[in-house]
C-alpha cells in the first residue's frame, strides 16, 4: 500500500483492524494530529456500543478467580501528574442526599395511590414489548455515560449491589452480584426512594442471582433505591422491610 | 428494618467510575470489585464474540480484568468513559488472541476460512440476529450493506481490514473507507460522544 492519507485509517484503527506496521505508523501520525485523535476516541465509543450490545452474565467463578489473581499482581505506578477534577463534582457533593429512615418505607403505602398504579400497569402492558428491546440499549447507555456515578452496597451473604446513575440520562441501573435467590413464589422488587415515598422501579429476574437491571422510570428527584422481597408479579407498594437500601451517588 | 443495609454515608465514599478507577489505581481491591461488577459482563461479552471458544474467552476475559487492575493508573478520563476504556482493551486482547491462534495454526486452515466467501453473509446475519440491543441493530441497518459487513466482520470477527477486503473481494482502500464512514454513521446514529 502506498503511504495513503493516514486520516482515513481512523476507522480501521478504532476497530483494531490494522496490522502491526500500519498501526505503528498511524499512531506516529495521530500523536501530532488532534483531528485523528479526537475521531478515534469517538469511533471507539461507537465500537464500545457494539460490545455492550453483546453483554453476557459471567459465572461467579470468574469474579472469584480475578479477585484471587489480582492479589498477586503488582500495579503500575500511578501517574505523577494529578488530573484536574471537574469543578462541578465539588458542587455536587452539597446536594448529597440523606438516608431515608427505614420507617419511611412503611409510610410509602400512603403515597402509592391505586389509580397511579393501575395507570402504570396499563402502560406497562402496552410498552412491554418495546421496552424489552429498548431496555438493554438504555442500560448500555447508562453504563457508558460519561457522567455515570456508582455506589456499591454489601448485601447479605457476601452479595453486592451496585447502582450506576447517569444524571444526564436521568436513568439508573442496579447490578446485583451473587444475590441469594428469592424464596419460592417471591421476587425482588426495586424501588426509587422519592424522599420516603417508594416508586416501583421494576422487578428482578427471580431466576438469576447476577443481573444488571435498568430501573424502570426516570431517576428524577429520587435519593436512593430500595430492594424488597415481594410476591411474584410485584406489589403496588413495599410489603416487607427492604433487604437493601442504597443511596444514590451524589 | 435492621436487615436493611446502609452504605456510603461517608461522602468520600461516593465514587463515579473515574473516581473508582483512581481508587483501583491506588490498590483498593473493594473498589476493583465494584468496578468488576459494572464492566465484567460487557467485557466477557465482546471477548466471547470475537474469540468464540468458551474456555479461551474466559481466559482472555480474566487477563483483561487483571490488566485493568494492573494498569488502572493509566486510565485518563479526558480520553473517554471507563467503560469505553475497558471495552477497547477487551476487544484488543480478544483480537490479539485470535490473531496469535491464527498465526500458530496451519496457514491452509486460515486460507480455507477466507475462501469460504459465502459464509460471511450468514455470519453477519447471525451476528445481527443475536444482537440484544434494538438501537444498535437499528443503527447498523442505517449503514450501507458494505459498511455494515465491513464493520461487523472487523469488529465481531477480529479481522484486519486486509482480511475483510479479501473476504469481500474489495480493494483495500474501499474497505478502509467503509470502516471509517460506517463507524461515523454508527456514531452519529447512536449519538455517542467520546
Ligand atoms: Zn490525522
Amino acid at each position: 500500500m502506498r503511504t495513503a492519507d493516514p486520516h482515513t485509517l481512523t476507522g480501521a484503527y478504532a476497530l483494531h483492524a490494522l496490522d502491526d506496521d500500519e498501526r505503528a505508523r498511524f499512531e506516529a501520525h495521530s500523536a501530532d494530529c488532534d483531528a485523528c485523535t479526537q475521531e478515534v476516541l469517538e469511533l471507539r465509543a461507537a465500537a464500545a456500543r457494539l460490545a455492550l450490545a453483546v453483554t453476557v452474565s459471567p459465572a461467579p467463578e470468574l469474579k472469584s478467580e480475578v479477585m484471587r489473581r489480582i492479589t498477586a499482581v503488582r500495579q503500575d505506578a500511578p501517574r505523577t501528574i494529578p488530573l484536574a477534577r471537574p469543578g462541578r463534582l465539588a458542587a455536587r457533593a452539597h446536594r448529597m442526599s440523606r438516608w431515608v429512615p427505614a420507617a419511611c418505607l412503611a409510610a410509602a403505602a400512603l403515597f402509592g395511590g391505586v389509580a397511579v398504579w393501575q395507570h402504570d400497569r396499563a402502560e406497562e402492558a402496552q410498552d412491554r414489548a418495546r421496552r424489552s428491546e429498548r431496555q438493554g440499549d438504555e442500560l448500555a447507555s447508562v453504563l457508558a455515560a460519561p457522567d455515570a456515578r456508582t455506589r456499591t452496597a454489601k448485601l447479605a451473604d457476601g452479595a453486592t449491589g451496585t447502582v450506576v446513575v447517569s444524571k444526564g440520562l436521568d436513568r439508573a441501573v442496579f447490578i446485583a452480584s451473587g444475590m441469594a435467590a428469592p424464596p419460592d413464589g417471591k421476587v425482588y422488587q426495586l424501588w426509587f426512594d422519592d424522599g420516603g415515598s417508594m416508586r416501583s422501579a421494576g422487578l428482578m429476574d427471580p431466576g438469576r442471582t447476577d443481573e444488571a437491571v435498568l430501573m424502570r422510570g426516570p431517576v428524577d428527584k429520587a435519593s436512593g433505591l430500595g430492594v424488597t422481597v415481594e410476591p411474584a408479579g410485584g406489589s403496588t407498594e413495599p410489603t416487607s422491610a427492604p433487604v437493601a437500601l442504597v443511596d444514590f451517588p451524589a | 428494618m435492621k436487615e436493611a443495609v446502609e452504605i456510603g454515608k461517608n461522602p468520600a465514599a461516593e465514587p463515579n467510575l473515574p473516581d473508582l478507577m483512581a481508587e483501583v489505581a491506588r490498590g483498593d481491591t473493594e473498589a476493583f470489585a465494584a468496578l468488576y461488577d459494572v464492566v465484567a459482563g460487557p467485557a466477557l461479552g465482546i471477548v466471547r464474540r470475537v474469540v468464540r471458544d468458551g474456555a479461551q474467552s474466559e481466559e482472555v476475559a480474566q487477563e483483561v480484568l487483571v490488566e485493568v487492575w494492573r494498569t488502572a493508573a493509566r486510565y485518563r478520563p479526558e480520553r473517554g468513559s471507563v467503560m469505553n476504556w475497558v471495552l477497547t482493551l477487551a476487544h484488543q486482547r480478544a483480537v490479539d488472541r485470535v490473531r496469535s491462534v491464527e498465526a500458530s495454526a496451519a496457514r491452509e486452515q486460515r486460507a480455507a476460512l477466507l475462501d469460504r466467501t459465502p459464509e460471511f453473509d450468514e455470519v453477519t446475519e447471525q451476528v445481527e440476529a443475536r444482537l440484544e440491543h434494538e438501537q444498535v441493530r437499528r443503527c447498523l441497518r442505517t449503514l450501507t450493506e458494505l459498511q455494515r459487513q465491513s464493520v461487523t466482520l472487523a469488529y465481531y470477527r477480529g479481522l484486519t481490514y486486509r482480511e475483510v477486503a479479501e473476504l469481500l473481494s474489495l480493494p483495500l482502500g474501499t474497505v478502509k473507507t467503509r470502516l471509517r464512514d460506517g463507524l461515523i454513521r454508527l456514531r452519529d446514529c447512536l449519538g455517542v460522544a467520546a
